[in-house]
């Protein structure tokens, strides 16, 4: 991550993304090929309408009575045999996760499938602690050994190509020869993975469904190695927020068909990982959950704002948002990208980190077209750029919005406004059009022209005609 | 019918010829039209960059000027969604129940141009003539927040003369997006630069769209590449008849 003295903004990340032609490449190729599988599959569920709907109504019925299924989680992950842990910011929930390392004497963890442990920077608080996590997705093993950021969601090496990974296989895992062919970079992977795999005594895991009539935990992956981290080792930690409970066993059927489909544009997930508490002489003998807050209580409060919390992390949004398909995931300057990622940062990180992202997007509307729990994104992202405007200070713009209001809410002085602006254009008007300006004015004409402001307005020639 | 129009603020200053092919269409197929002129605009620019409390009192001034009018009709998708999505949100918390119940009241007198046509009068053909190769760039509002289906290419496709072409990536937004063309301009000129090799891939010589907006975004960008494509609001091919041309060439 860049240092808070580095440009984050989304424009200045956004410009030196829109520059790289080989990123835009890579984005943009990657995201139209799942675009496309996505729409094949989605296009196969006759029901799919119901099945968003009975996606977002799970979904809000569970928050409604949060408090309720969080208990009913606890006492059923406890009587299964799992120790539970409740942590109210990243500090916490990285303290309880050290500790259990600690406890055991361990030098090394393995991880898989933990957006929200980088959510909550657990790997920098381990290696703080003397302890080396290792990722195992291989696109997240991509990420670490390049000392990258992740850009997607669901496909945090997005940005990188075939020929980028053979370079970092070669450098990091000490290969002499290595093809850029898939199957070759992916065996170079699991020769590297099994090791950790087989000696590693305990997993770092997040969460995708926490079940609450069983106390199940269930984690959705493509390629096995989540099934690995949690059977093999002897102690596993799951790092779950405290919006993804399902209430029950049943439900599952409805987000078990949504989130491939919406997500990788598959019929059905290769590995669906589930397991209750512990079981004597088979998996991990020690299982804690960790229940995160992190804000998502105040997002819940937030009457516009709580809906984000439907979110099942399917990246369906990301792929079909013009705005990310330029720009990539790095602009967001977040673990959380897309338009997913402009809505969920500034609520889960602060204003402070993030007022730029709301306004990173043309409120197109493909985003809540896709989402498969109905998130109304653009909604969204209009309430939380009023938010970020009532905290900011006196600016230009305040300024200048407040000036066109007094214009619009009197014709009279619109039509003023309008004759003096005929005439303070004519220095940049040439044939009807403006090619240079100020301000904002320059800001559009910098690569688009702009009509000039004609000599009649309609309402002079509506009076011409009477 | 008596036909009250919402001109926009935006077309009132820069796009005039907008509203007047849409008066000139209306009076062709036999309505009365009005223009309320204590009208001046919806306040979308406000709302969507995050102004939407100063944007309250141009909802009080829109209902007075348009609390009698049978139908409200406009040349703008996106005013006319900003309208029928977005007020009652910004009038949720104030209080006023009177205004509010108001809105509701108006708002399905509110038309977009094209919808009004199609699905509220029933008529797809206007009885116009446009001999140009013309591509269609359905806009974000027009297609996800009004949903106007295929109420503008049934027009279209009825226009004598003229030949449509399809765009490809169509469902692609055009990067203008209100203050993002300016707040983000990097970005907005990315999606421009890919909207626009669509348009000249198709050898169209005017892209059409509900929105002047959307199209003063794209119709900027092809005029600074001296490409030779225009824009032009649909409301304009509407009105066109044979009278406007000398063969083939516009009076």
């Amino acid at each position: 991550m860049a240092s808070a003295a580095e440009p984050h903004t989304f424009p200045q990340l956004a410009k030196r993304a829109v520059a790289d032609t080989q990123l835009r490449r890579n984005i943009g190729n990657a995201t139209q090929t799942i675009r496309t599988k996505r729409a094949a599959v989605v296009a196969e569920v006759q029901d799919w309408e119901e099945l968003r709907e009975a996606g977002r109504s799970l979904k809000e019925h569970t928050l409604r009575n949060l408090d309720r299924y969080l208990v009913q989680l606890e006492e059923a992950v406890t009587k299964a045999g799992g120790q539970v842990h409740w942590a109210r910011d990243g500090a916490e929930a990285t303290r309880i996760v050290t500790e259990i390392a600690n406890r055991h004497s361990v030098k090394e963890v393995i991880k898989v499938k933990s957006i929200t442990t980088e959510e909550i920077k657990l790997n920098e608080a381990l290696e703080a602690a003397g302890i080396r996590p290792f990722e195992t997705d291989l696109a997240e093993l991509i990420i670490q050994l390049g000392d990258d950021v992740s850009s997607h969601i669901l496909v945090p090496a997005i940005h990188r190509n075939r020929a980028e990974i053979r370079e970092l296989f070669m450098r990091k895992l000490g290969l002499a020869e290595l093809s850029d062919r898939p199957s070759d970079l992916t065996a170079a992977a699991r020769t590297y993975l099994r090791e950790k795999f087989l000696t590693v005594p305990m997993a770092v895991s997040g969460a995708n469904f926490g079940i609450c009539d069983t106390g199940t935990i269930c984690v959705v992956e493509s390629e096995g190695n989540g099934r690995m981290c949690l059977t093999l080792p002897k102690v596993l930690v799951s790092v779950m927020g405290i919006e993804k409970l399902v209430p029950t066993w049943e439900d599952m059927e409805v987000f078990l068909q949504l989130l491939p489909r919406s997500s990788t544009g598959e019929r059905m997930n290769p590995y669906n990982s589930l397991w209750t508490g512990v079981t004597p002489g088979d998996g991990p003998q020690e299982f804690h959950l960790v229940l995160l807050d992190n804000r998502r209580t105040d997002v819940l409060a937030d009457r516009t704002g709580r809906q984000t919390l439907n979110c099942i992390r399917c990246s369906a949004c990301l792929n079909v948002c013009p705005v990310y398909a330029r720009t990539g995931g790095h602009a967001y300057h977040s673990e959380y990208q897309g338009p997913i990622g402009a809505i969920l940062t500034p609520q889960l990180h602060g204003m402070d980190e993030a007022a730029s992202l709301p306004f990173a997007s043309t409120l197109c509307g493909a985003c809540y077209e896709v989402c498969p729990v109905k998130i109304n994104i653009p909604e969204v992202l209009v309430h939380l750029r009023t938010r970020a405007v009532a905290r900011s200070g006196f600016n230009m713009e305040k300024l200048a919005m407040g000036a066109a209001i007094r214009m619009f809410d009197n014709p009279g002085l619109l039509e003023t406004a309008q004759k003096i602006a005929r005439v303070a254009q004519r220095p940049f008007v040439s044939d009807g059009y403006i090619t240079g300006g100020l301000g904002p004015v320059r800001q559009w004409t910098r690569a688009r022209d702009l009509p000039a402001i004609p000599g009649q307005s309609f309402r002079d020639w509506w009076r011409t005609r009477r | 019918m008596r036909v009250a129009l919402f001109i926009t603020c935006y077309n009132d200053t820069l796009f005039p010829q907008t509203g007047i092919a849409t008066v000139r269409l209306l009076e062709r197929l036999g309505h009365t039209v009005e223009f309320p002129e204590d009208q001046t605009c919806c306040g979308q620019m406000h709302s969507n960059t995050g102004y939407g409390d100063e944007a309250i009192p141009l909802i009080r001034r829109f209902v007075k000027s348009f609390r009698d009018a049978e139908v409200i009709v406009s040349p703008s998708s996106s005013c006319v969604s900003n309208i029928r999505t977005a007020w009652l949100r910004t009038l949720a918390d104030t209080g006023d129940e009177a205004l509010k119940r108001d809105v509701a009241e108006l708002v399905p007198r509110v038309f977009e141009l094209s919808q009004f046509l199609v699905e509220r009068l029933g008529i797809d053909d206007v009885g116009a003539y446009y001999p140009r190769r013309v591509t269609y760039h359905p806009t974000c509002n027009s297609l996800r927040a009004l949903k106007v289906g295929e109420a503008p290419m049934r027009l279209l496709a009825k226009v004598r003369g003229l030949d449509l072409v399809e765009l490809p990536d169509a469902l692609e937004c055009c990067g203008f997006g209100g203050t993002f063309a300016v707040k983000n301009e990097d970005t907005s000129v990315a999606m421009l630069s890919d909207k626009m090799r669509s348009v000249l891939g198709t050898r169209a010589e005017i892209c059409t769209a509900l929105d002047s907006s959307c199209l003063m975004h794209i119709g900027g960008g092809l005029h600074r590449l001296r490409s030779g494509v225009r824009t032009v609001h649909l409301a304009e091919i509407l009105a066109s008849t044979e009278k406007d041309f000398i063969h083939g060439e516009r009076r």
